[in-house]
Formats: C-alpha cells, structure tokens, sequence
C-alpha cells in the first residue's frame, strides 16, 4: 500500500478548474463567433485565427524564455484573450496590426504583470486601444456587413458605425437624431456621394452593422452570456449594473433633449456595450471580488460609457470605460467589503 | 513675446521664494535636535536590518547605544551580532566606552532527521509551510520534534546563510551565518540553536531535540538523542546535562575533547570542523568502528571535502589537534 | 413544503454521498485492547487515577477533570490496565493513553443496562448539570467541548432557546442521522433533560432536508413533548456550524468573537441530546459513540456504536477490512476532518466518523494562480474574504491579516473546496489563525 497522505481539512474539492472556467467562456463565444463568420465573411475567420494563434504563441514564447511559467499556455485563457482581441477589430485589419495587437495584449497587459491572474487590466481590451490609438485609420474602418460568405479578402466596402456615424453628424448645425434616423447621413466617397441610414433596431439586435468583429450581434452575445450566468461562469452584478446604468443614464438624457440624445435602447444595441458588460468587464482578474464592490464597478462603467459616449471624443466608450474602471479596481476592493457574519447585530456595551 | 517670458519668469520666481520661505520656517520649527553621535554609530553598523541585536533596525539599535552610553556609561547587553568585536569596538571608540567581548554565535541546526535517517510514514501534501504542519500533525518522519523540511528558517534568513540540502531535506547553516536569530524565531520546533562558533570553528552538539523516550524515539529515527545518558558520564567537565530523556551540551563548558561523539550509540552527538581522527594502533577496530559514523552529518562531509582540498592546512590543523588533545588527555590524566 | 429555512451567506452544497444512510446501527464487538486517551476533550487534559496493574470496570472514572473547562473519562472496557503509554492518536502527535487489556465485560454498578426509555426527570436544575458533568459527557459533534460549561449560563446572560444540531451537513456522515431514527424518543428526552438544565421553554431540532424519514420520525414524536419543535433545513453546508445553524433557526447573527449565549442560544448535538439522555437517567458515563465508517471503496459503509478507545482498524475490519486503493484516512467527515497519520488512531469522544479515501481523490491538486474569480469571497459563509488573507499571510503581513478578521473564520473549508485554482485557502487561514492568535495573546499579557 501507498504511504497514507496527510494534510489539512477539506479532503474533498470541486470538480471546477481554472481550465473548465475558461473553456466556459470560449464555448459562450462560439453564437458571437458564428454571427461575425456569417456577415464578415471569412475575413472574419482570418481576423480570428491570426489572433488566437499570435495570442497563443507570444504566451508561450515568453513562458519558456522570460518568466518560467508551468505552463499556463493550455488553461484556455490566452485563447479568449486572442477571440476578444478579434472580436474588438475590424474585419480587415491587416495581420501585422493583429499581431502587434497580441503582443501588447499578451506579452505587455498579462504577461509582464506575472501571467493569469495578476494582470491589473483586460489584456484583449489593453491591446485594442493600444491599436485603436497607434493605427486610428485602419481601426476605425468598418467593413460593411454582407451576409453569408460574399465579402471578399480584399476589397470590402466600408461604411461607418451607427455610433461613429450619429456622432459626426449631431455636431453639425440643425441636426437632430429624428431627422438623421429618417433621412441619413449624405457623404462623399471615393466621389460618389452616398446616403448611409442608421441600421433598423431589428438589424442592430442581429448584427446587421458595420463595426468590429463581436459587437454586432447583441443577440448572440445574450445567448453566450445566458450560458455563462447559467454555469456560474460569471455573476449578473457587473452586467446588471453597467447596462442598467447606461440605460438609465442615457434614457435621462434623452427624456432632457430627444433632439440631441438617442434613445436608450440605441445606446444598449450598438458599439461594443454588450459584448463589454458580458464577456469583458466580468473578467474575473481584472474585476472587484465582492458583490458590492461589483455593482459600483457596473455602475462606474455605465457612467463613463455614455460620458464617453456622448461627451467624448470617441464615438465608442466600451473599452475606455472598462480599463479605466480596472485602474480602480484595488481601491474598490479595498472600499466595499462583503456582508460580514455578526456585523449586522449591534451589541450594546 | 517678451513680455510673457518676463511675467513667467516673476511668476514662477515668486512662487519659488514664497515656498523657500515658507519650507524654511517649518523646518525651523519642527527640527529635531538630535545627539550627532547616532548618525555616527549607525554608520558604523553593517545596516542589515535584521533585528538580531533585539531592536526594531540598525538605527534603533544606534540609538539605543548612545542612550545606555550616556545613561550608565556602558554598553553592556547591546551586541551587534553582524558586525561582531569589531563593530562593537568600533562603536565604543565613537562613545568613548569600553567595548565588552562577546563570544560569536551561529545558528546550529539540532535535528539529523530528514528524509534520510527519519523517512516517511506518512505523505504530506498542502501548503509548503513549517509552523501550519507543526499544527496539523507530529511530521512525516513521526518525530513530533524533529525538523519538517519546508524551509521557513531559508525563507526568515537575510544573510544567505542558511539553505535546504535536497538530498537530506534538512537545513544546514553556511559561515555566512550571523547568528541574527531570525531562523531560531521562524522555527516553530524550536530545533535551531546559537551557539558559540567555538575555536576554530569546532563544535560539538547534540544533534536532536526529541524528547520521547528511547524506544519511540529510535522507532522514528536512526540517529535520534535515545537519552541513554552515556555521554554524560563519559564528560568529565559537566558540560553534559540531562533533561526529558536528552543530552544537552554546554557550548562554554565543552573543552571539544571528543569522548562523547564516540561514546553516543546513535550518533546524534557530532563534531564539526575537526580533522579526521587519529587511529590508535591498539583498538583500531574498535576505534573504526565508532568513528565511521552511518550517516554524516552534512556539514561534516563538508569537512571531510575540506580536507581533500586544502592538505597542506590540514596537516597544520591536525597537529595542533594533537596537541589539543595531548592537552586534554592530560587534563584527564 | 414552503420555502425551507437556511442561513443566508455564503455556504457550498458539496455531494452527499451519504453511502450508509440505511445502514442499522451494529454493535461492534468490544476490542482486546483499549487506548483510551486522556484528552478526549476541549481544554485541560484530565488527570490519570490509575495505575499500571489496576482491574477497571467499564465506567470506572480512570482520569478526572482538570480545571474548569475539562471532562472526566471513564473506562469503555472493563479488565486490567496494562500501561500508561503514547499512542498517536487525531491530532497526529502521540499523546498519553490509558492502555487496558480486556477482560469480560464487567459493568459498574448503578449503569441501567435496559432499553427501556425512561422519561420523567426528578432532579433539579444543578443535580442535571452535576450529573452531566461526572459522566463526562461533551460535544460529540466534533468540537468535543465539555457540555456541563455550556449548560451554565454566566451571570447577566439569558438562555432563551435550546438548539439540536441534528444537520449532520458533512458530507459522508450519517451517524447522527441513524441515532435520530433509531433512538429518536431518547434524544427527545435528552433534549428535555438539557432544557430543564438550561431554564428554557423553547427547543428547535434543525434537521437538513436530505434527511426527510428523520424529521418526519422525530416531528411525530415530539408531539409528545412540549415545546420541542423540529424544523427542516435546505441542505447547504456549513449549516451544522453553530452560529449557521442559530441564524438558520432563529434568524439572529451571533456577533463577531460572541459566543451563541449572547443571542440567548444554546447549541448542542443530537448525540449531545442521547449521550445526556444516557448519563442522567441511565447513569452512564460516556464511553461509546456511534461512529460511521465509509469511504468511496469501503466494502460496506456501516454505522457502528463503539466503545471509546477501539482502535480505527477494528471498525476498518468490520467493515471489510482496509481497501487497495486507500490514499487517506480521515477522522470526521471530508470538509473539517484530521487526517490520520496510521489505522492504530484510538476511536474518541470526538469521533463521528471514519472516512476512507480512495488514492485517486486524496491528494491535492496542482496549484495555480488565484483568477480573483471571487468564488472564495461568494461561498465564505463568515463573510470573510479568503483569498485576500491568503495574501497576508503568505507575505506575514500578520496585522493586516488580523484586520481583515481571520479569527471570525469557522475552518468550514468551503472556500477551499470551492477555488477553481486548487488553492490552499483554508491551510493558510488556519496558518494566519494561528499567528494572528499568538500575536494576540502576547498583545494581552502585556
């Protein structure tokens, strides 16, 4: 017989793994992946692999050469970062800037901080905006959707984003978004002059769009997030909070001045917001631990959303809000503790 | 364009001399006026940090110095461990006092268990840490004395002087030792000891704290302090005192004779840094016999290591062992 | 059924596994030879009164208390003592026992030996207390506090309600579930017996609701009995710890570093209940207990009354015998038991079960870095944050970790349990408590 083994209590433990967790998420991706494939074409696949496999390979070239992991290059978790990573960019991004994007996300976000876990923020999220500022033109031309595998490697056309689109035209005189929403927005490209109208809500819920790879479709990122609140993967603080705040701080706005505020649901529809509240700002690494702490994190990333949103420079505030709320993330943690046992009871003397 | 260099200029130049003002009225008021001396002493500290002396760090030690000096005019009880004679004479001369000698210490590993001469009888597995399977149960080997083997005391030491020996899985204690104590705190079987370094480096110590009876105790372990007590009648300087079933030696009372290590049954006793015996013609058998210990004491194979290399020097060492030990066979006699 | 009660925060639901569940209570034979240790108890060791060569009848006092928090220990065997010796028993260091070669089985006179349940109670509130304490009678749910320290209510405080523990939430275990079929009319009036002790009129049987032959038994019984209430539970561990199981019951939080009384609660196990149901009307002493033995390979999954210092390998025996693959014997159950270092481990008075793991699930798994998926914060039924004391005690940032109120933690495992990254949560908690303790005590004498 063995020797018998000895150690401290619980002999037992769950059958949940870092591993399940994180292919958890990967499967909740696979609706959003199916949608981008269906309206980007198989641009969409390029986009996709190129990341995954630049995400992949740049965690395990910096385990075996920089840091001497165990081998976190299996647990799952560098695959999502390489999907989100995809899911944040065009769908004719050139390689090289996809690449270069992985190796911020992986190598600069996640890895320098010490791997899975000790990362301040979303490595996807990092390696977007660090993209989304080096290389502004090429990250901000959206492809026009074309359902099924019509769009071409090449030659896609591009279009605005409803958000992008809306912005830029609410600054000029006399605009207002009743008359936008019916009569488009007028522009001149490649010397034609072409009229872009604001995508119906019903092709905003499926994905019918123009913007990056995974935020089209709220309604298959839903469908992922369903199962992931099934299996426990995430909580519904985060998302709960961000995009009941969103809604409720867009729909103030817009019930103050409709004219110049679209209305909640658009904001809730379109740009990144879903693909944010569910699979982004609920990572586990980069959110606070309580459930308080996690409600004032949803509500902080709603407000600076629609700050973002409607106030800032950039039409889209998703990404910016998420990394700015994860700067505060140590500070939340320490500020809202959870319930504790005996605490409720105040015993005199 | 002039005219905005200058106003900047002003501006800034003011803010400047505004805040010198200020800077400098507060510094006034909050000086502390403090003896220039412990500046001095500090320095003359090895500024390890380490605590050993009993202070919270090398300028509460300083401080504390130059207090007694004043106070009682002496520096009795205050020793720098690090620094050792010399620091301490140092900082005498900076207060003018006389520096008291104290007999340098090392840190002294008490337990030749291990994986070696106490192996498993149990596996252990969860958190790598001493003081928590201390509480949780008696220790892989069974001796509820003997050391765990996950390494507090390397992880408490700031010197590098103290390391895990894989093969054995006990620590052993390198000449970096300061006898800071920090390992003697960290461990929670209290199996570390510091002693004197003794002449030359030699020692002689009871390798084993276990305090249960022979039986058990050699059941746990081959090389265990069985508390048979021969040792103690062997000594004939009373540095050999007996106590819950083990052998203690008394570091300033032991003349390094060498009578017990041969006499201990289970070798627990072990003498460090000594050159190899010398072999009496007449009971070589039985001399052999003793002297071939079953398991080294690492750092006594170490030695042996030693004598391999630097011959010349040992040859010297060994004569002046003889002589040592014509003196104390004299003693004896 | 309504909406079951619990208590609110935190708790895991690991699997039952409640192999011996319709397992009758067996009798096992009385063993050769007895260890039976002196400290079977919380608190002071009691004090040996043999000596080597005595005859002991089975329920002689062979050790007395010492002090105020301590139990007497009487012997379970009857014949000669053989020696005073050390035996490794569950706290894995070897610790004095009494060893006794049996004899026969001779009785000391004045044990009632009958089944027969005797109901009606004569004595006064101090001769119960006495009673219960001369026959060593403690917590046999597992923190073997001595029960006649409970019973004494101090000054200023009020005792409003008696709680039976009867959750067994554990996975694994069922004694406590069989004596509560088996014996439910006795723990009945145990638990009587405890309220007249105590001065109460209010009793609750918390009982999980994996257990539903058990409550409907003791819900018809306690009809008979005024004010005894037994109430279902949803499963959900830690619910047999006491202060879970007191705001499952009554809703009221026992305040931070309090005990139970403050909220005018008092805790006992349903093998309390029977073991003061022996020792009052049956002037038995404590020296046999029910003990499960089960484990995942285990050939028969029994439940078994054995007399206090019966080796582990006797029952193991029983139970057909120690299986191949065994990787790891554990005294208690899966979550808050000791595992034990050899099958020579003495039964105690804290013994509520014996649990075999198969190699295969014994060992820990492989560590990885903490994700902060905040599972351990969710599930901490203290309201503790795990993972953050963790991090205190791994860099001996003991103050912090003190601040972050490590000594309001139960040990209950389920943060542990619960980490998808195998983290040793509980090993350093337990760590932090210990340090955090001694910081503490100094702190005091100062």
């Amino acid at each position: 017989m063995e020797l018998l083994k000895i150690s401290g209590s619980p002999h037992i433990h769950t059958d949940n793994s870092v591993k399940k967790l994180m292919y958890g998420v990967i499967y909740a991706m696979i609706p959003a992946i199916l949608v981008s494939v269906y309206f980007f074409g198989l641009d969409a696949v390029r986009v996709m692999l190129i990341s995954v496999v630049a995400c992949l390979m740049i965690e395990y070239l910096v385990e075996k050469y920089l840091i001497k992991g165990n081998g976190s290059i299996t647990d799952g978790s560098a695959v999502i970062t390489g999907i989100l990573l995809a899911f944040n960019v065009p769908s004719n991004l050139p390689w090289h800037i996809i690449v270069i994007g992985a190796i911020v996300a992986i190598g600069i976000a996640k890895m320098s901080f010490g791997g899975l876990g000790k990362n301040l923020f979303n490595p996807a999220l990092v390696g977007r905006v660090f993209l989304l500022i080096s290389f502004p033109v090429q990250m901000t031309s959206w492809p026009v959707p074309k359902p099924m595998f019509a769009a071409s490697l090449t030659d896609a056309i591009t279009g605005p984003t409803p958000l992008g689109a809306l912005k830029e035209e609410l600054k000029k005189q006399g605009a207002t978004v009743q008359k936008i929403m019916e009569d488009g927005i007028s522009f001149i490209q490649d010397g034609e002059k072409v009229v872009y109208h604001i995508p119906s809500t019903i092709d905003q819920v499926m994905g019918n769009m123009g913007g990056s790879l995974g935020e089209v479709s709220a309604i298959a990122l839903l469908i992922g997030a369903a199962y992931m609140l099934i299996r426990k993967i995430i909580t519904w603080e985060i998302p709960l909070a961000y995009l009941g705040t969103v809604v409720v701080f867009a729909g103030v706005l817009w019930m103050a001045n409709p004219e110049q505020f679209v209305n909640p649901l658009f904001h809730l529809v379109t740009g990144g917001l879903m693909l944010g509240a569910f699979f982004m700002a609920t990572d586990m690494v980069s959110s606070p631990m309580s459930s308080k702490g996690q409600l004032v994190f949803g509500v902080g990333l709603g407000v600076l959303t629609v700050l973002i949103r409607v106030f800032g420079a950039y039409p889209e505030g998703v990404s910016f809000a998420i990394l700015i709320m994860n700067a505060f993330v140590p500070l939340i943690d320490r500020g809202f503790k959870p319930v504790r046992f005996g605490e409720v009871v105040k015993i005199k003397g | 364009m002039d005219e905005i260099i200058i106003y900047a200029v002003i501006s800034l130049g003011a803010v400047g001399g505004a805040a010198a003002i200020i800077l400098y009225f507060v510094a006034q008021k909050f000086k502390v006026i403090e003896d220039p001396r412990i500046d001095l002493v500090e320095e003359a500290l090895p500024a390890a940090n380490c605590g050993g002396c009993g202070f919270a760090g090398c300028r509460a030690f300083a401080e504390a110095t130059v207090k007694q000096g004043e106070d009682e005019n002496n520096l009795e009880g205050l020793n720098c461990p690090v620094g050792g004679n010399d620091v301490m004479a140092d900082v005498a001369k900076i207060l003018d006092l006389e520096a008291n000698e104290v007999d340098p210490l090392i840190a002294v590993v008490r337990c030749n268990g291990g994986k070696i001469n106490s192996p498993q009888k149990v596996v252990y597995d969860g958190a790598s840490n001493c003081t928590f399977v201390h509480n949780l149960f008696g220790g892989e080997g069974g001796c509820p004395n003997g050391c765990l083997g996950l390494g507090e005391c390397v992880d408490a030491c700031d010197f590098e002087a103290i390391f895990m020996n894989p093969e054995t899985g006990l620590p052993e204690v390198n000449d970096k030792c300061v006898a800071c104590g920090a390992c003697v705190e960290a461990c929670p079987r209290d199996i570390i000891e510091l002693r004197p370094v003794g002449k030359k480096s030699r020692r002689i110590f009871v390798s084993c704290i276990n305090i249960e009876k022979g039986g058990p105790a050699k059941k746990n372990c081959e090389v265990a302090c069985i508390g048979c007590s021969k040792c103690f009648k062997v000594c004939k300087f009373d540095a050999i005192t007996m106590k819950n079933n083990l052998a203690y030696i008394d570091g300033e009372k032991c003349v390094l004779c060498r009578k017990c290590v041969t006499e201990c049954p289970t070798h627990a006793i072990h003498e460090l840094n000594f050159p190899p015996r010398r072999v009496k013609t007449g009971d070589k058998d039985k001399n052999e016999a003793k002297t071939v210990l079953k398991v080294k004491h690492p750092a006594q194979e170490n030695a042996v290591v030693g004598t391999v290399k630097l011959t010349e020097k040992v040859k010297v060492e060994e004569q002046a062992a003889k002589k040592d030990d014509n003196k104390i066979e004299d003693k004896l006699n | 059924m309504g909406l079951l009660k619990t208590f609110k925060l935190g708790g895991i639901h690991p699997p039952e596994e409640k192999r011996s569940k319709d397992q009758a209570i067996e009798v096992l034979p009385i063993p050769k030879v007895a260890y039976i240790p002196f400290s079977q108890h919380l608190g002071a060791p009691a004090k040996v009164i043999v000596n080597r060569g005595d005859l002991v009848k089975t329920g002689q006092l062979i050790a007395k208390q010492e002090g105020f928090i301590s139990a007497n220990i009487h012997s379970s065997v009857s014949g000669k003592v053989k020696k005073i010796d050390n035996v490794i028993d569950a706290s894995g260091y070897r610790r004095p026992v009494v060893v006794i070669d049996v004899e026969g089985d001779e009785w000391v006179d004045g044990i009632i030996r009958t089944d027969e349940i005797k109901k009606e109670v004569m004595l006064s509130q101090k001769e119960i207390i006495d009673k219960i304490n001369e026959n060593g009678v403690v917590g046999l749910g597992g923190a073997t506090f001595p029960s006649y320290v409970k019973l004494m209510v101090p000054d200023g405080k009020k005792a409003e309600v008696l709680i039976i523990n009867g959750v067994e939430c554990e996975p694994y275990l069922t004694s406590d579930h069989r004596l509560m079929l088996e014996k439910g009319e006795e723990i009945l009036v145990g638990t009587k017996i405890l309220m007249m002790a105590l001065g109460v009129k209010r009793a609750m049987i918390g009982i999980e609701n994996n257990k539903p032959d058990a409550i409907e038994h003791l819900t018809k019984l306690a009809a008979n009995f005024k004010g005894i209430e037994v109430h279902a539970l949803k499963v959900k561990y830690p619910q047999g710890a006491e202060k879970q199981l007191i705001k499952a019951l009554t809703g009221r939080e026992v305040p931070s570093a309090k005990l139970p009384i403050e909220v005018g609660a008092v805790v006992n196990n349903a093998g309390t209940a029977f073991a003061v149901y022996e020792a009052v009307q049956k002037n038995k002493p404590l020296f046999e207990r029910v003990v499960t033995l089960t484990g995942k390979s285990v050939k028969k999954p029994s439940n078994f009354k054995v007399r206090i210092g019966t080796p582990i390998s006797d029952l193991i025996e029983a139970a057909g015998g120690l299986p191949d693959d065994t990787g790891k014997i554990i005294g208690g159950g899966p979550m808050m038991g000791k595992s034990l270092s050899s099958v020579d481990v003495p039964v105690v008075k804290g013994t509520s079960g014996i649990l075999i793991m198969p190699d295969a699930e014994a060992g820990r798994k492989e560590v990885q870095n903490c994700i902060r998926c905040s599972r351990c914060v969710t599930v901490c039924p203290m309201g503790l944050e795990p993972y953050l004391i963790e991090k205190t005690v791994i860099v001996e940032d003991f103050e912090r970790t003190e601040n972050e109120r490590v000594m309001d933690c139960i040990e209950c495992g389920s943060c542990q349990y619960t980490c998808p990254a195998n983290r040793p949560l509980l090993d350093y908690l337990r760590l932090g408590k210990n340090k955090v303790g001694f910081i503490m005590r100094t702190r005091s004498k100062r």
